[in-house]
């Protein structure tokens, strides 16, 4: 019944302001949400370390760790200067 | 003995926060437990008009905190349910006066004489807020089918789970059912889809709250609102009763009641 209503006046071909507001906030959570408490970003940052620095030796000064938003997805962007990869990773198969 | 501490929250402002901690503290309050309601808004004291216990405050929540006064006489019993306490908070203070540690030791010797303890916070994300979750066991989340409280919603469940009280429930107030069918609010599971927490309850958008805010008479008291069935509902589920709540979502326009009158039902 009320489908049919809705037909008549011609809301179904446009977008309902439901979902317009169901989109526009996905995009604002998604932005929201790519933040990380500074504690919690120096534990993956050390982490990331630690892991990396098993197969190379790596320069923690200059690493970068950061959360990238663009408009609807959120990356994490690490840039991590290689000093030396480690000699038992080379012919590791 | 040592009961269960439930802060209502919400980021936003004007969400129905203090309208449900009162609503929820009463309707627990009828069906047996004690209950302590605290107002933890500390220069902006709401709760004391809400639940009509304007008149009978003598000490507030800062003399308690800064040890001029035992709790147990700052504490104010509702006229008509006997079960039921507020702690009312300061007026001419602000939120400074007390602090998360002291918040917390009150809830803790709250817990120690009855079942619930159920914080209001203000709104907003400083130390108000800080101060009233110290002591919460758990929280309930208020929002509303809108942009901005479902924002400020997802950001306060963030900061809970960061404070450590975890599974935080949520319930939406003031939906609207006619438009949630005509596609112009987001509905339940719109809003279970971005906050992804446990539904504690929905409560329908109902003039019989401003009325009884009016009186100073908790909605649960009044049988025929709607909202107050729908809190009474929620303080049901929060002792442990599977209560479904589908039964208060159904719509309440002239022609849904027109339908049902005529037997009609909708597709």
């Amino acid at each position: 019944m009320m489908d049919f209503l809705a037909r008549l006046f011609g809301r179904v071909e446009t977008e309902t302001s439901r979902e317009c507001a169901k989109n526009r906030l996905r995009l604002v959570l998604v932005q929201d949400r790519a933040t990380l408490s500074p504690r919690v970003m120096e534990q993956l940052k050390s982490e990331l370390i630690e892991v990396i620095s098993k197969y190379l030796d790596i320069d923690e000064e200059d690493m970068r760790v950061e959360l990238d938003t663009s408009d609807s997805s959120v990356a994490l962007v690490a840039s991590i200067p290689v000093k030396e990869v480690k000699r038992e990773s080379v012919g590791a198969v | 003995m040592s009961g269960t501490a439930i802060v209502v929250t919400s980021g936003k402002g004007g969400v129905g926060k203090t309208t449900a901690a009162a609503n929820i503290g009463a309707g627990l309050a009828m069906s047996g437990p004690t209950v302590a309601l605290v107002d933890a808004d500390i220069g902006l004291r709401n709760l004391d008009l809400v639940l009509g216990l304007e008149n009978r405050i003598v000490y507030d929540l800062v003399n308690v905190v800064e040890g001029g006064c035992d709790v147990q006489k700052a504490l104010i019993r509702h006229k008509h349910i006997e079960n039921l306490s507020l702690l009312p908070a300061a007026q001419s203070r602000d939120k400074t006066a007390v602090t998360p540690e002291q918040m917390k030791a009150l809830t803790l010797g709250l817990k120690e004489s009855f079942d619930f303890v159920i914080l209001d916070c203000p709104a907003g994300i400083e130390q108000g807020f800080k101060n009233a979750i110290a002591g919460a066991d758990r929280a309930i989340v208020v929002t509303t089918p809108e942009m901005s409280a479902v924002r400020d919603a997802d950001r306060i469940i963030g900061m809970l789970e960061a404070e450590e009280v975890k599974n935080p429930w949520l319930i939406v107030n003031r939906i609207r059912p006619d438009m949630v069918k005509r596609h112009d609010m987001m509905n339940v599971d719109d809003l279970i889809d971005f906050l992804k927490v446990e539904l504690l309850g929905v409560v329908p958008d109902d003039e019989s709250i401003i009325i009884s805010t009016n009186r100073g008479i908790p909605a649960v008291m009044d049988e025929k609102s709607r909202a107050g069935r729908a809190f009474l509902d929620i303080a049901s589920r929060i002792m442990g009763n599977d209560v479904p709540i589908a039964a208060t979502l159904e719509p309440d326009d002239w022609f849904s009641r027109f339908a049902k009158w005529l037997g009609i039902s909708r597709g």
